[in-house]
């Protein structure tokens, strides 16, 4: 599966400065660990060395947040809008 | 009785009188905190199983939810002997908590100072200043987590101000759980889906705990803006922040759902709310958006919704009468939550 990745500021300048891009995986957790493979500079930044999602990153799949779905198992479709979010509060 | 077999349903006032919550006269505006009128916009569900019930907290006297939290952070430290007459408080905000806390503090007799990202809405820094709070400014682009580290770093060069905290009180999520979750159940005890907007996380933690306690097949959805999408001043994402309160009440347990909503969809539902009559700010709006991708999920339901304050402070953004092209932008550069 295709999706496009939104990525936020942050991210970036390790991804040549586009603002989104293409990953590959059936799950979040494999379109993760594809956008590391394509642009290295992610790497500890998305996932963590133990493969958990970094604590102050919130993945969307389609504006839903994936941790309050599968998590990482969360399934996606051909066509599917991933996006990364910096964690901010708010009040 | 001869008078109500002659309508099919009592007047709204008498609705107040039922239900205990007419207020003809109090001691103090602080009285007027909460008991906020929930009202039916099921015109607006796009599923016609689904109602939805807005409560408008925009009806507490600084105008937003934070009245609450504002009054019960304050009167916690009041009671634990943390605060002394004439006394100093900071606080970091986006606007709504800094304006409750100003209206508190000029009740009680308190000094605020509010660190305040520089993105705010020119209304929300007018309302502080009408209730006497000083405003330290943290740059805009770094947005409410900037305001937090800077409060941090003064409040640790000024102990002798006292930081209430909003993100780490249980004050917090405490007023919500006694006030906000009560007065839900008490006027629609046959909600099954609660949405509202996620900023510190207290409204959900509190009204959420509150609700689930009652019953456990009540869904909880948190609305949020697209916030770090729109915050560009983070050098990298260890500058994150999840409010404290939200990790050791187990925030991440707690919801069911969590969903972005973009600033269009906000404006457009803030619209569509004042088709129906209420003007409500754009997080409402937000709130809305949330609310009607719930009601597109499911089958049949009551959705409560929380309308976090009214449209007074957002005027100057043109919401309900600009370009919808041209206010979207302006709303991607404030912060409306």
């Amino acid at each position: 599966m295709a999706v496009q990745v939104r990525l936020p500021t942050v991210l970036r300048p390790a991804a040549g400065g586009s603002s989104s891009t293409t990953a590959e995986g059936a799950t979040i957790g494999e379109v993760l660990v594809d956008l590391v493979r394509r642009y290295p500079g992610m790497q500890g930044q998305v996932l963590t060395d133990e493969g958990t999602l970094h604590r102050f990153v919130n993945v969307y799949v389609n504006d839903d947040d994936v941790r309050y779905l599968d998590q990482l198992e969360t399934k996606v479709a051909d066509g599917d809008t991933v996006s990364i979010l910096p964690a901010v509060a708010g009040g | 009785m001869a008078t109500r077999s002659r309508f099919s349903r009592p007047s709204p006032a008498a609705d107040r009188v039922r239900h205990g919550t007419n207020v003809a006269l109090v001691a103090s505006v602080l009285d007027l905190i909460g008991n906020t009128p929930l009202v039916d916009v099921s015109s607006l569900s796009p599923n016609p199983g689904v109602r939805v019930l807005v409560k408008l907290e925009g009806q507490n006297p600084g105008g937003s939810v934070k009245d609450r939290i504002a009054l019960s952070m304050v009167e916690t430290a009041e009671k634990e002997g943390q605060l002394q007459p004439g006394q100093t408080l900071i606080e970091p905000t986006s606007g709504n908590t800094g304006i409750g806390l100003a209206l508190v503090c000029r009740v009680k007799g308190y000094r605020l100072k509010c660190v305040l990202p520089t993105n705010v809405s020119p209304e929300r820094r007018q309302l502080l200043e009408l209730w006497g709070a000083e405003i330290i400014e943290s740059p805009g682009s770094e947005g409410s987590n900037g305001a937090v580290r800077m409060a941090l770093r003064i409040s640790e060069e000024h102990p002798e101000w006292l930081f209430l905290y909003q993100y780490g009180s249980p004050a917090n999520p405490k007023a919500h759980y006694e006030g906000t979750g009560p007065e839900i159940w008490r006027d629609c005890p046959e909600v099954t889906h609660f949405v509202a907007g996620l900023g510190t996380s207290g409204t959900l933690l509190g009204v959420g705990r509150f609700l689930k306690e009652r019953n456990p097949d009540i869904k909880l959805w948190a609305v949020e803006p697209p916030a770090g999408e729109m915050v560009d001043g983070l050098r990298n994402l260890d500058d994150g922040y999840i409010p404290p309160i939200f990790t050791e009440l187990g925030g991440f347990d707690l919801l069911d759902r969590k969903t972005i909503i973009n600033p269009r969809q906000s404006i457009e539902w803030t619209r569509r709310l004042a088709e129906v009559g209420v003007f409500a700010g754009i997080s409402s709006g937000a709130a809305m958006a949330g609310a009607a991708r719930c009601a597109e999920s499911i089958d049949s339901g009551v959705i409560v919704v929380v309308s976090a304050d009214g449209g007074w402070k957002y005027l100057s953004t043109g919401a309900w009468t600009g370009d919808i092209d041209e206010v979207t932008e302006r709303a991607k550069k404030i912060i409306y939550f």
